[in-house]
């Protein structure tokens, strides 16, 4: 069945958040494919709505927020669950990988009930030694001596603490993982360790992953398809090399820029930044939403409205200057 | 937690008892310096008279003398007599704590569990009418002066309604023994207890509400949902235990003002508590009485500090190994 229907369909999702004056739009219209086993980055500023797209997939938004759209799960709409089914498709079908900081772990309890919690509830009757040795063999899995499911949050590294909440994503064996800033508060060097373990049991396991970061250059090497979000949509989508190694849409192409190649002198002397902010979700500009941000802006920008139009082969871009852009630029 | 931990504590109690002791001795000679003058003010003492009582009292000798009898005396649990009844102090406390355990001990304990219990259901339904409706009952009851709430419920419940007696702990004119005996003290109770009840009450519902409300806006809850726990589950097992934290503490501290707590509501119901005994002492003023109710109400704060900080370190691991 999964020839037919894929394992994750996201159909015009939008997210708006209540807010005393004004609603807030953060996610406006956003639309994703994933196959069993398949990667996918999702990259952006902080506030471009990758988080809310991330909280809406498992309805973990705060309530009174408006999501609407289709989340198929295997054909089957997670936005219209019963509650108990979706706890059920909670973390057996889909886990999170939130960012480790040190309040993602409850503080007073210990990390290995925190992982048994997880199992106990999900196959119920699961005998104390069991859990006791799942939760060992999954620790040892992202690297850590079992005995460390004793300690609490505080007496484990930033480095461990995104090593257990990995393990405590996979203690139910879900077929699709959400890494939600992953690596975001970690150095570099254990960054790089955390990345190398998640694409390692991504392919151990045949997990399809969902990648959210600011940092391009990290899902290039780690995903085979990249979109990235501006201002609650997508702006460009393709398969990852070619979309970092040759932008279409100029976010990206700022995106890309952003990060120092090393030993590059050009880079040195002139460190490609992106001017101003990103634009209030409350009062976005007309047109394209990057338009008064972007280097290669025209005067049709601030006026005709964009979306995904084709730029090469399995690739989109949401800008006029697209190749299959049928806006005259 | 480690036997450190404990010993540090523990030590840093017993400083905070001595520093109280000598505290004392000298807070009670600024009071009064010749209380056998002002005693038997009015009254013809002879010189030999007077003498005999300043020995009575351990007034003779220089106040280094003094200080360092008194040290041993303290220690020895002797607090002198009570000017009033001429009895040990040591003895009176000891015969008038258990009323005063029994009242304020309930009502503490009374207070803190309903207390908490809404303010959970406060913060887990805030914004709604019973949020609103609870929020506004505590804060009512905590803003009113204990004594004032006291003498509301007597005059209604007692005077007016007959239901409840005025004061005192049993019936005098009764001669019940045994579970009857129980039964009456506990009509006798009921109000002073409910005043007090009511009077600590809201501290507890507000500090727990708010200190809920701050932890559902914790990452971990987020977890603990996306894990697929139902939301009850969610509340118990990863919100409120850690919401109580502070509570905790609280409680602790307030435990110790048992035996001090009630002045007001003890004399208002004639509580033949330490409370009310206080009350006599301060009339008189009955100095020994005081000093030794006093070093009685500091000691027992300190002990429940010192749990509070024990048990605060048992609960949460952050402050065990930090």
């Amino acid at each position: 069945m999964s020839g037919q229907v894929p394992l994750l369909s996201v159909r015009d999702l939008h997210v708006t958040y209540a807010a005393a004056e004004r609603p807030v739009p953060a996610v406006r219209g956003v639309d994703i494919e994933l196959e069993v086993g398949e990667t996918l980055g999702l990259a952006g500023e902080s506030g471009c709505g990758k988080s809310s797209l991330a909280g809406a997939l498992l309805r973990l938004l705060p309530g009174g927020t408006e999501v609407t759209g289709e989340v198929l799960l295997d054909g089957e709409d997670v936005l219209t669950m019963k509650p108990g089914r979706l706890r059920a498709v909670r973390w057996t079908d889909l886990a999170i990988v939130f960012q480790g900081a040190l309040h993602t772990l409850n503080p007073v309890q210990r990390v290995g009930d925190q992982i048994g919690e997880a199992i106990r509830l999900h196959s119920k009757g699961t005998s104390h030694a069991k859990v006791r040795e799942r939760v060992g063999e999954l620790l040892e899995l992202v690297g850590l001596p079992a005995r460390r499911a004793r300690d609490y949050p505080h007496q484990l590294s930033g480095g461990q603490r995104q090593r257990v909440l990995i393990g405590l994503a996979l203690a139910c064996e879900p077929r699709l993982l959400i890494a939600d800033e992953p690596t975001t508060a970690l150095d570099v060097m254990v960054q790089a360790q955390v990345l190398r373990l998640l694409e390692d049991l991504q392919e151990r396991f045949g997990l399809a992953t969902i990648f959210i970061t600011h940092d391009l250059s990290t899902l290039a090497s780690v995903c085979r398809r990249l979109a990235v979000m501006y201002a609650g949509r997508i702006v460009e989508q393709g398969p990852s090399h070619d979309v970092f190694a040759a932008p279409t849409h100029p976010y990206t192409r700022a995106l890309a820029g952003a990060f120092p190649v090393i030993g590059d002198q050009a880079f040195r002397m002139a460190p490609a930044g992106l001017p101003g902010d990103p634009p209030d979700p409350r009062h976005l500009p007309e047109g394209c939403p990057f338009h008064p941000r972007c280097p290669a802006a025209v005067e049709t920008c601030s006026s005709v409205p964009v979306e995904l139009w084709p730029a090469g082969p399995g690739r989109a871009a949401a800008c006029i200057h697209a190749p299959g852009s049928p806006v005259p630029a | 937690m480690t036997a450190g931990f404990i010993s540090k504590k523990v030590l840093g109690a017993l400083v905070t008892l001595i520093f109280v002791v000598c505290f004392n001795f000298f807070l009670f000679r600024v009071v009064d310096a010749d209380p056998v003058a002002n005693l038997f003010r009015g009254k013809e003492l002879s010189q030999s008279q007077r003498a005999e009582l300043r020995e009575e009292f351990g007034l003779n000798g220089s106040q280094g003398e003094q200080f360092v009898k008194y040290l041993g005396q303290t220690a020895q649990l002797n607090f002198g007599r009570s000017y009033s009844t001429n009895q040990p102090v040591w003895d009176e406390i000891k015969k008038k704590a258990g009323a005063t355990i029994a009242l304020v001990g309930i009502a503490a304990v009374l207070s803190a569990v309903i207390g908490i219990m809404l303010g959970i259901a406060a913060a887990w339904r805030r914004r709604t009418k019973a949020d609103y409706g609870i929020t506004a009952f505590t804060m009512g009851a905590y803003s009113m002066p204990e004594f004032w709430l006291g003498m509301l419920l007597l005059t209604f419940f007692a005077v007016k309604l007959g239901w409840f007696p005025v004061g005192g702990i049993t019936d005098p004119d009764s001669s019940a023994t045994g579970l009857a005996k129980l039964a009456d003290q506990a009509h006798h109770m009921f109000l002073p207890a409910l005043t007090l009840t009511l009077a600590y009450l809201g501290e507890y519902t507000i500090i727990m509400r708010s200190s809920l409300l701050d932890t559902m806006r914790e990452d971990y809850l987020v977890l603990a949902r996306a894990k697929g726990l139902r939301d009850v589950l969610v509340r118990n097992r990863h919100a409120v235990p850690n919401a109580l934290l502070p509570v905790v503490a609280l409680m602790a501290i307030n435990f110790g003002f048992v035996l001090s707590g009630a002045i007001a509501v003890e004399a208002i119901f004639s509580w033949p508590g330490l409370g009310l005994a206080t009350y006599e002492a301060l009339k008189g003023p009955d100095l020994p009485m005081l000093q030794g109710l006093f070093l009685v109400f500091s000691a027992s704060v300190i002990l429940f500090n010192l749990i509070a900080d024990i048990l605060y370190a048992w609960l949460d691991p952050r402050v065990r190994t930090s």
